[in-house]
């Protein structure tokens, strides 16, 4: 068996493949050159491509965007990283305004092949600027597409769709589970986007789940197994396209279930998975829907008040006891 | 304060692109008007940001570009629209909301684009394609290509950090970039200098980026040309960007529902005179442009105009097929399964 790698590895490893067999692809982003990125996600590119092609920044996250917007849309493209998914908001009119709609309010004479690839989530004790899961945010937005992988293959896998896509992609990397290790992808390895996966099968329950809280699901799983309660777990991997057949299915299956995301329950994209449900599924339910998102409030610094906010194995498990109760 | 641009001997336009530049602007200028009648008729809807005064601009840096230059506009965009080679009929039927539109009757007034011409977009954010541009311009460098991007923007702008981001960017990465002020002195209904520490909002700030700057007459056809044929060269020949303040004039307030009432009446009266056209049209004649060149010129322009608003009127409304359409590269809009 072949050894394992880090999901930050896989994270340089996937624009790299990208990288040799597309001489269009290029990055751009604050520290990503010679300092190999912040996080470590873009180890080895400078050295392999150099200067031509992995560009660094000024801390300009309105320039870093919206220059990757014109490069995509003149021939390029750009892989551009923004560093903590909370800087997001410093861009946030090149992903409301720009980026999403240039194509279909100029009745598509142009093409924006980008990626915005970025930090995201809790659980490191970041505090309220560097922490939060803003998956949302752009979950709002018609015209961008949203990866946000869980294991390194994933990560290797839907960056190659992203990157080749020919819509923007906004991709999230979640720096809780960047040191986490998985197997390798196989080459030419190319996961589409808008597929989910069942990770673990299951017959009393569906845990619908994304990035961080996969694991945070499949260990609940583990936990409920140990109770005589059978889990089964969708991993979304994408928020757009939403692969809403394959959660209605497995609801189909298990006729309950658990949503498990990281942002808050506010706004948060579990809202529409269980309005879907209301919508379509509904004779498949035995029991309500249940969310398992963020608390509404700003992260908090403190480990034990952010494990109050954010997901944890305790509230899935508490969560899954409702409907089976039902 | 600015960094001189160090003008060679000012390029200039001969006789015969002199008067094709008047004829494009008496073109642009018809245009604007029949889009302030036909929103009166009630045949244009939401707004429209008006263009009349500013075609010098236009049509003097379209003239020093090629073809293959990437063009970026804001909201008041049709004069950029039509310099760079989109049509009367397009533009107006877009405005119309008819299906022959330039961009489907999905964008309007503000958003006019023609990409097969390398005119990307007009944009209604202000200042937001400074970085988009610029991202334009890393693209012909990193091709190879001696490609030059520009962005046309107004004094407004110039606040905002979208600006100063893309200028220092262009700057460091040395992009063949021109960054060209329209600077026709008033935000919406607030003067620019009343809110900015500068007398020059936009040349006064390339310095600071070490950028070199030139504020030039944006009422002279010529002058403009002159200014983007030498800020194009440094660009294309590696020396990276250049900051152009064009100072112009608005003859209509900002937007459709603007009298402009707060600009005093001297003032108003005193631009009038330098209405580019009349600039245009007095220099023709003093290089011996004869009365039926010029009226010519006129006709050919007033016809244009006409034909655009008949066509354009007659012209299929837009599709409803259309409104979910072109989200994504595959033309559609699906966005789960």
């Amino acid at each position: 068996m072949a050894d394992l790698i880090t999901y930050r590895e896989a994270v340089a490893e996937g624009i790299a493949r990208e990288m040799r067999r597309d001489q269009t692809v290029v990055c751009l982003g604050e520290d990503i050159g010679a300092a190999e990125g912040v996080f470590k996600t873009t180890v080895g590119l400078f050295k392999e491509f150099g200067a031509g092609r992995v560009w660094d920044t000024p801390i300009s996250e309105q320039a870093i965007v919206g220059t990757a917007l014109g490069a995509s849309m003149t021939g390029m493209r750009p892989v551009a990283e923004i560093m903590f998914s909370d800087f997001l908001a410093c861009c946030f009119d090149y992903l409301a305004n720009e980026i999403p709609k240039l194509r279909y309010m100029t009745g598509g004479q142009v093409t924006t092949p980008l990626v915005v690839r970025t930090a995201n989530g809790g659980g490191l004790g970041f505090g309220a600027q560097h922490s939060q899961a803003v998956e949302n945010w752009v979950f709002t937005i018609p015209g961008l597409k949203i990866a946000a992988p869980s294991t390194p293959a994933d990560v290797v896998g839907l960056m190659a769709s992203a990157i080749r896509s020919d819509d923007p992609v906004v991709f999230f990397e979640h720096k809780g589970l960047f040191a986490s290790k998985g197997e390798p992808a196989p080459p030419d390895h190319v996961v589409p986007l808008g597929e989910a996966a069942v990770v673990r099968p299951g017959t009393d329950v569906t845990l619908v789940a994304l990035a961080y809280t996969v694991p945070i699901a499949l260990s609940a799983a583990d936990r409920l197994a140990a109770e005589g309660i059978s889990a089964e777990v969708v991993d979304v991997r994408c928020l757009i396209p939403l692969d809403a057949r394959t959660v209605l299915e497995s609801v189909g299956r298990t006729s309950r279930v658990v949503i498990v995301e990281e942002n808050p329950y506010q706004g948060g994209w579990g809202g529409t998975v269980a309005s879907i449900l209301a919508d379509e599924g509904f004779e498949l339910l035995d029991a309500p829907v249940r969310r398992v998102a963020a608390e509404c409030v700003p992260l908090p610094f403190a480990d034990a008040l952010e494990d109050i906010v954010i997901p944890t194995v305790d509230k899935v498990v508490e969560a899954v006891r409702q409907p089976m109760a039902y | 304060m600015t960094v001189p641009a160090g003008s060679t001997a000012a390029a200039t336009l001969d006789d015969a692109r002199l008067l094709q530049a008047y004829e494009q602007m008496r073109l642009i200028r018809g245009v604007e008007k029949a889009a302030h009648d036909l929103f009166l008729r009630g045949l244009v809807k939401g707004t429209t940001h008006l263009a009349a005064g500013h075609e010098a601009v236009a049509v003097g840096a379209s003239l020093a570009l090629r073809d293959d230059d990437y063009v970026f506009a804001t909201y008041r965009g049709h004069h950029h629209a039509l310099a760079r080679g989109a049509t009367a009929v397009e533009c107006l039927a877009e405005l119309m909301s008819k299906a022959t539109g330039l961009n489907k009757a999905k964008g309007g007034s503000m958003h006019l684009t023609k990409a097969d011409h390398g005119m990307l977009g007009s944009y209604a954010i202000v200042g937001s394609h400074l970085p988009i541009a610029c991202g334009a311009a890393w693209s012909a460098k990193l091709r190879g290509t001696d490609q030059v991007a520009v962005a046309f923007f107004g004094d407004g702008a110039t606040n905002i950090g979208a600006f100063h981001e893309a200028l220092n960017l262009a700057a460091v990465w040395k992009l063949p970039v021109l960054f060209v002020c329209e600077n026709n002195f008033y935000m919406e209904y607030t003067p620019i200098r009343s809110v900015t520490a500068t007398d020059n909002p936009a040349a006064d700030r390339a310095g600071a980026h070490q950028i070199p700057s030139e504020i030039v007459d944006g009422n002279d056809v010529e002058a403009v040309f002159a200014s983007v044929t030498t800020a194009a060269a440094r660009a294309r020949s590696g020396d990276g960007p250049t900051v152009i303040e064009a100072q112009t004039y608005r003859h209509y307030g900002h937007s459709r529902t603007d009298p402009a009432t707060y600009r005093p009446a001297e003032e108003v009266e005193e631009w009038m005179k330098r209405d580019p056209i009349d600039i245009a049209r007095r220099r023709l004649t003093d290089r011996g442009a004869s009365t039926d060149d010029i009226a010519g010129a006129d006709q050919r322009a007033d016809r244009v105009v006409e034909e655009a608003i008949a066509e354009a009127t007659a012209a299929p409304d837009a599709d409803p097929a259309d409104a979910l359409a072109d989200v994504w590269a595959d033309g559609g809009a699906a966005w789960r399964t």
